[in-house]
């Protein structure tokens, strides 16, 4: 039996959530710097980039993703999936549609 | 004695774990129909962003950047004084716990308190949510943001409370585990809020 199953779940650190904040902290101002930076269409990319960097960290280590096991990851990248095809699929069609 | 024996052992040892285990995991597909109820507003964003650039990059400058992103470091830090609870009573120290929540409900009623200033001075300059698409998006994408953010504070609260009549132990905080996972995905969400309403270049 997992008698110590609870106890021997992984315990993140106090340091490690004060460096994965730093992080965010130095992301969020890198993101409003870069917003004041011209790169065109690149700009809506960075941004996206770095907030996704930011709540890569959430998730892995605020919310100890990092340490769960395979079904939370499928429960975690499958609404991602389904995301995905709602935001691709609905551009398919509004851009893709031809004037009757 | 035989049967006592086991049921004993069933309620103290087996029953906790798969019990913590399920709940996390019920918890991540709750956040995950949460992700796919901003999924929509997220799809509707891009779909009138790419057809109306011009649009969404004029009227984005109303936004008040700087409160933006006072509000982002607001969320961040309120999520590393949650992180800091659960590994407070991960280790058995339940007043540093209390203490963490507490922090956590008042960065959140910090945010709320910018939002509510943010929203009146939209107001005032007869900015409405039928001025356009673009503020239509900002008021649906930040209201629903803002009525997480409510539903949390709340949450944390009951929480304290709890935590104040000394429920949770090294050996039980399955409820501040789930409080925090839902507390992390309010901070998740602005994340991607934030640039993409505030700083359009």
């Amino acid at each position: 039996m997992e008698t110590k199953a609870h106890i021997e779940e992984h315990h993140v650190g106090y340091t490690t959530y004060i460096l994965v904040w730093l992080a965010l902290i130095v992301l969020t101002g890198i993101t409003v710097w870069v917003s004041y930076l011209h790169f065109g269409v690149f700009n809506i990319v960075v941004a996206l980039l770095i907030a996704s960097i930011k709540a890569s960290l959430v998730a892995l280590y605020f919310m100890h993703l990092k340490f769960e096991d395979k079904t939370t990851w499928i429960f975690v990248l499958y609404p991602i999936v389904l995301l995905a095809l709602l935001i691709g699929l609905t551009a398919v069609d509004v851009f893709f549609r031809t004037a009757p | 004695m035989e049967e006592i024996g086991i049921d004993v052992h069933a309620h103290h040892h087996v029953d906790p774990v798969v019990e913590y285990k399920a709940s996390k995991l019920g918890m991540w597909l709750f956040l995950a129909t949460e992700l796919l109820l901003f999924g929509g507003l997220f799809a509707a964003y891009a779909i009138f962003r790419a057809k109306y650039p011009e649009m969404f990059h004029e009227e984005h400058k109303e936004l008040d950047r700087t409160i933006g992103a006072i509000n982002t470091v607001v969320l961040i830090c309120s999520s590393l004084t949650m992180a800091l609870g659960v590994a407070s009573i991960q280790r058995g120290k339940k007043k540093l716990l209390s203490l963490f929540l507490l922090l956590t409900i008042l960065f959140g009623i910090v945010f709320g308190i910018n939002k509510y200033f943010e929203y009146g001075h939209k107001f005032e300059h007869h900015i409405y949510p039928s001025t356009s698409i673009f503020f239509a998006l900002y008021f649906m994408m930040t209201g629903l943001h803002m009525l997480h953010v409510l539903a949390g504070v709340l949450v944390l609260t009951a929480l304290l409370i709890l935590s104040l009549k000394g429920k949770f132990s090294e050996n039980y905080y399955t409820p501040i585990e789930l409080g925090g996972l839902y507390w992390h995905l309010v901070d998740l969400i602005w994340i991607y809020l934030f640039p993409l309403l505030y700083l359009i270049s």
